[in-house]
């Protein structure tokens, strides 16, 4: 247990650090790798609490993708970020207040589960026995089951956002070739090989 | 304390211990695939490739990677250096970290994780920063614009290998390696009278998936077709330009253990992993961990054998083939898989 503990030190030490780093980080780049940091740290914590799967999935989704394409976008925008710091301490008290909202929701939220174990009792699906199932199984069983019409709602509303985003994107110019692979494939007269005798030519 | 030493500290001895035998073996290993990669390369080519260090040239990894190590590191003045020299290392690290959930054999792995697969999944999407890092901290514009590329390639046919993933994992119930493999003891061979034979495998099956698995391979390691990120005739040598000795080597290094988790996990997905090809004696007598790597050998001579006879794509296409080809086919089949055992009721 101790090493468990040790180990929770280490992570949540590091996800905190990592955090002040990414709102104090002078660079953009460095900010964003901080952040990458603080989801692996997280992805750490997940692990020590036995929830492999959302670990995983963690460092998947959030660090494999999303965060690449943060990084993406920082590397290619030229922005003056000591310029967007001015603004700095007037934005501080909205700032502070949000986070402390922030902080007093979770607190209240989670602590409710300590304070009154009964609580627990009152999810509206039952909670899975974790040394009977995988935390995977759990996890599915739950989402494709009890979830099942929100699971399928929310992949409709990012279906439509992607949709939006290639139709505002998307545009056809005209003047522009465009390799058509069916029409070359198709084509009658093929491009053929031919044994060349020497002297004579094709 | 007695408690301390037997639940830690013998435990972690020898995990310690086993990671440091793959780890030795591993670069071992890859010295001679980095040789055998050139070796194939070149007979392809009617060249005789590197034939002078040692005897057929065996040691030529060796004297390369101390041409590499007394080399001077030159980091450029106005690179950012911390990223700089960090990037080769998170590429290195990241090739090997994947390597401590392959089981070799039947119960030869170091972490025995449930979520085995989703674990590799992380490590090689991870394995696109190495490349964004090295070429952003570079400063330089040829380096820069390789790891855009290597951004958009990476994250676009991680999506196909997901998906191939999917479909392997319908068949077997598991994310667990070692299940993986175990579950293609039984399959179409033992449908056929064959029992434990190599029709078991998931390569027959799910021929498709395994064909697009490779493809995807191919692009996500930056091998040939796919080496858009170092094409040496349009950015130079790509996000390695500005690399040279030690943390070039690393970046070699961490290819070609990328390259090898790649195939390592082509044969544990769809060759059979440690498993025989045939159920009776002669082949029972090999032991798992010779099967495990001739597949993997044999995977890494199509590795090998693409580089020297495929032409690079051009990156339109590159990107045509992962969106318009490989995720539709890759997603059509996880539906007729799913569809599959669902009717004929062989869902695990």
């Amino acid at each position: 247990m101790i090493i468990h503990t040790l180990f929770f030190y280490l992570f949540s030490a590091i996800t905190i650090a990592s955090g002040l780093m990414v709102v104090s980080a002078r660079n953009p780049v460095h900010s964003v790798l901080f952040l990458i940091l603080a989801f692996f740290n997280a992805a750490g914590l997940f692990v020590l609490l036995g929830a492999e799967f959302l670990a995983m999935l963690l460092v998947v989704v959030y660090v494999g993708a999303v965060a690449v394409l943060f990084l993406f976008v920082v590397m290619m925008l030229d922005v003056d970020f000591v310029e967007l710091r001015q603004g700095f301490l007037q934005y501080l008290p909205v700032g502070a207040l949000v986070g402390i909202v922030l902080l007093a929701e979770l607190l209240i939220g989670l602590s409710g589960w300590t304070f009154a174990p009964e609580a627990i009792a009152t999810a509206t699906s039952p909670i899975p026995n974790p040394a009977e199932v995988s935390n995977t199984a759990a996890i599915g069983h739950l989402l494709y089951t009890h979830y099942i019409f929100f699971f399928q709602v929310a992949g409709f509303v990012l279906l439509v956002a992607m949709i939006g985003a290639i139709v505002l994107t998307l545009r056809h110019k005209p003047n522009v070739k465009r390799q058509v692979i069916a029409d070359q494939v198709s084509r009658s007269q093929k491009v053929d090989m031919h044994a060349v005798k020497p002297g004579q030519g094709v | 304390m007695n408690g301390f030493v037997d639940s830690y500290l013998i435990p972690g001895a020898i995990l310690i211990g086993q990671s440091l035998l793959v780890l030795v073996l591993l670069l071992v290993s890859i010295a001679f695939i980095l040789l055998a990669d050139r070796k194939i390369w070149a007979a392809v080519q009617m060249r005789r490739g590197p034939n002078v260090v040692g005897p057929f040239g065996l040691l030529q990894s060796f004297a390369d990677l101390l041409k590499f190590v007394f080399k001077e590191p030159v980091i450029p003045s106005s690179s950012n250096k911390g990223i700089f020299l960090l990037a080769p290392l998170v590429t290195v690290t990241l090739a090997l970290a994947g390597w401590a959930v392959i089981p070799f054999n039947a119960g030869w792995v170091i972490a025995n994780i449930n979520v085995g697969i989703l674990y590799l999944l992380a490590i090689s999407s991870l394995g696109v920063y190495g490349i964004i890092m090295g070429g952003w901290a570079s400063n330089s514009k040829y380096p820069f614009l390789s790891s855009l590329r290597a951004a958009a390639q990476m994250v676009s046919y991680e999506v196909s290998i997901g998906f191939v993933l999917v479909g392997v994992l319908l068949c077997v119930g598991s994310l667990n390696i070692s299940d993986v493999v175990l579950s293609q003891q039984t399959g179409l061979g033992t449908k056929l009278g064959l029992p434990g034979s190599f029709l078991d495998w998931h390569f027959v099956p799910l021929f498709p998936l395994f064909i697009i698995f490779f493809i995807s391979a191919l692009a996500e390691t930056n091998r040939p077709p796919f080496d858009l990120v170092e094409a040496e005739s349009e950015l130079v040598a790509g996000f390695m330009s500005e690399y040279g000795s030690t943390p070039y080597m690393m970046f070699m290094l961490g290819e070609y253990a990328s390259i090898c988790l790649m195939c390592a996990m082509t044969t544990i997905l769809f060759l059979g992993g440690w498993l025989p090809p045939f159920n009776f004696v002669p082949f029972t007598w090999v032991p798992g961990i010779i099967w495990f790597v001739l597949k993997a050998l044999l995977c890494f001579f199509m590795f090998a054998m693409v580089k020297a006879f495929v032409p690079r794509y051009r990156y339109d296409q590159l990107m045509r083939l992962g969106w318009k080809v490989f995720l539709p086919i890759s997603l059509g089949m996880v539906v007729v898989v799913a569809a599959v055992l669902q009717i004929m009721g062989w869902a695990p």
